[in-house]
């Protein structure tokens, strides 16, 4: 099991855990992966007038290589407008923190939980009606 | 919130907090050589370097002198005759000897056989070949707390089952099988009963005759022997046959040819030797080590769930999943303390133990577990330390776990709908 520095580092590091208020407006939740699949990650996004990501936070079940590339895609995506949020692909991720091919599906994950948090903050400011808690909404949609 | 906790320990302890050499809790996966053991190998190395097959002059003497020492070493631990002892490279390879020999044999008389689907792999996977050559296994279901339910066990003896094989004790959750009274059964049904002792002996009394076992296979690296050597019993009286798996020069019986490896031979039985003089006082200690680990556990951190029968165990073992955390970053963690985890990650499958899947666990709880193994060598102080490490890094990573902060706000995780993946 032998870990590259960089997923050491995000792992020991986590950088920008924590949560957010799911029903504020301006926060887009994405949950995905399965606890019987050994990961679970959630991805919050807080995005400002412009359309501008200003914060993220995430809390992720899993790994280190899973840890690690959620960690690292809460950096990438601050700053970032939504439209560029969602260009990040798991292959940038991968090579990054040099994940072994076992763990490319960790870097999959933090691909689709981004794209679960736009998506989800997408629907709140379309007027969607959320019914269902934020998390089962994203956890579903996410595949 | 990211701060990793600061860890109380006194000074005593810290200086055991070291990730280049860990303490060692995985006594279930190997064990040191014990320096009386490595003593009594040496001069057959160099000295001593003869082969036990040549006869003609005092090298091959000391040497085969040497060997049936041994042998009488370990026939005694396990109260058999050294006639029925046969030196293999380990258990796999005994275990392979075992029920291919024994299948191969007897495959006149019938094509059946029963094993449990908490074996180890070594049995497992050999099972598997021997359902490619045409043989019929029936994997017995075990129950939650990891023991075979004996009446399933007779109901699933039929008129051509020829061998059953059974883990005594179980390598990932220690749990004891009813061996006395599954030996009984099989007797009364003329089937051969294979046992898998490589983690009782030296825990607790292994008797071929009380157990009826007519196949048993050993291994000497868990026992503070060598890595590299193992031996199968075959019972003589009533006698078993098994057909050579390696063939090369009749050694053993004709059972199997190889030029015997003395050094390892020699550390076996020395081994075996003093697994049973010290297996009471071990045993007696470390069961006071791992009641402390548990206790020390239990007091600090919460949602901990034990995996196997806590009465039918050795107390060398202890398997405990800490829900909502994953059992490969856990174990990351954990780098200054060497154990193994139920949650097989690592592997492309990202499968959880099976051992752990056939006692009806959840995915979770089974990708969460950790096994550790306490052994001759394991101090208070490094359990201690291990406790307080152990609350330190579930707390972090439950700061960092979605499914804790969902558990903690009264969620059922089993009311969600997960995507699949």
């Amino acid at each position: 099991m032998a870990y590259s520095e960089k997923v050491i580092d995000h792992y020991e590091n986590p950088r920008n855990v924590g949560a957010m208020d799911k029903d504020d407006s301006g926060v887009g939740t994405g949950m995905v992966g399965a606890p019987a699949c050994g990961d679970v990650m959630r991805l919050q996004i807080k995005v400002n007038g412009q359309g501008i990501i200003e914060d993220a936070k995430f809390k992720t079940y899993g790994c280190g290589s899973a840890i690690a590339s959620s960690s690292l895609v809460t950096e990438w995506v601050k700053g970032k407008t939504l439209d560029e949020a969602m260009t990040i692909r798991n292959s940038q991720i991968a090579e990054e923190l040099e994940l072994p091919p076992v763990k490319i599906h960790c870097s999959v994950l933090a691909e689709d939980a981004i794209k679960a948090a736009i998506e989800d903050y997408r629907n709140k400011q379309g007027g969607a009606q959320v019914v269902a808690p934020a998390e089962m909404a994203s956890a579903q949609a996410a595949h | 919130m990211n701060q990793p906790k600061i860890i109380e320990l006194n000074s005593e302890q810290s200086l055991l907090i070291n990730p280049d050499r860990p303490i060692y809790l995985d006594y279930q996966a190997t064990t040191p050589v014990d320096p009386l053991v490595l003593e009594q190998m040496l001069p057959f190395l160099t000295h001593d370097f003869g082969n036990a097959a040549s006869r003609s002059h005092p090298y091959g003497w000391t040497a085969e002198k040497a060997v049936e020492k041994a042998r009488q070493q370990v026939a005694d631990a396990i109260h058999a005759d050294p006639r029925e002892i046969v030196w293999t490279s380990g258990a796999t390879e005994a275990t392979n000897l075992a029920l291919k020999g024994a299948a191969h044999f007897y495959s006149g008389k019938g094509k059946h056989l029963i094993t449990l689907r908490t074996e180890h792999k070594a049995t497992l996977d050999t099972c598997r070949q021997l359902e490619r050559e045409g043989f019929e296994i029936t994997y017995l279901e075990v129950q939650e707390d990891g023991l075979v339910d004996l009446q399933a066990f007779a109901a699933a003896i039929r008129p051509d089952t020829i061998i059953a094989s059974v883990l005594y004790v179980n390598n990932e959750i220690g749990v004891i099988q009813p061996m006395e009274a599954i030996g009984k059964m099989l007797r009364a049904h003329k089937v051969l009963f294979h046992v898998d002792a490589v983690q009782a002996l030296g825990k607790i009394p292994v008797d071929v005759e009380a157990i009826q076992a007519d196949m048993m296979s050993l291994s000497g690296h868990k026992i503070y022997g060598p890595k590299g050597i193992g031996a199968l019993y075959v019972r003589r009286k009533p006698r078993v046959r098994v057909e050579a798996q390696v063939h090369g020069g009749g050694h053993e019986r004709g059972m199997r040819s190889g030029t015997l490896p003395t050094h390892q031979i020699v550390g076996m039985g020395a081994a075996a030797e003093l697994a049973v003089q010290s297996m009471e006082s071990d045993a007696k200690r470390i069961r006071q080590l791992r009641d402390r680990l548990l206790k020390g556990i239990q007091e600090r951190v919460e949602e901990t769930y034990i995996n196997g029968n806590m009465e039918h165990r050795v107390p060398h073992n202890l398997n405990i999943s800490f829900a909502f955390v994953e059992g490969e970053s856990l174990i990351m963690a954990l780098k200054e303390i060497a154990v193994s985890s139920g949650s097989a990650c690592t592997s492309a499958s990202l499968e959880p133990s099976y051992v752990l899947r056939a006692l009806g666990k959840s995915d979770e709880l089974a990708h969460s577990s950790i096994r550790f193994g306490i052994g001759r060598y394991t101090t208070e102080e490094e359990i201690d330390a291990t406790i307080g490490l152990i609350a330190a890094k579930v707390d972090k990573l439950r700061e960092l776990s979605p499914l804790w902060e969902m558990h903690q706000e009264g969620i059922d995780l089993n009311s969600i709908q997960w995507a699949a993946h």
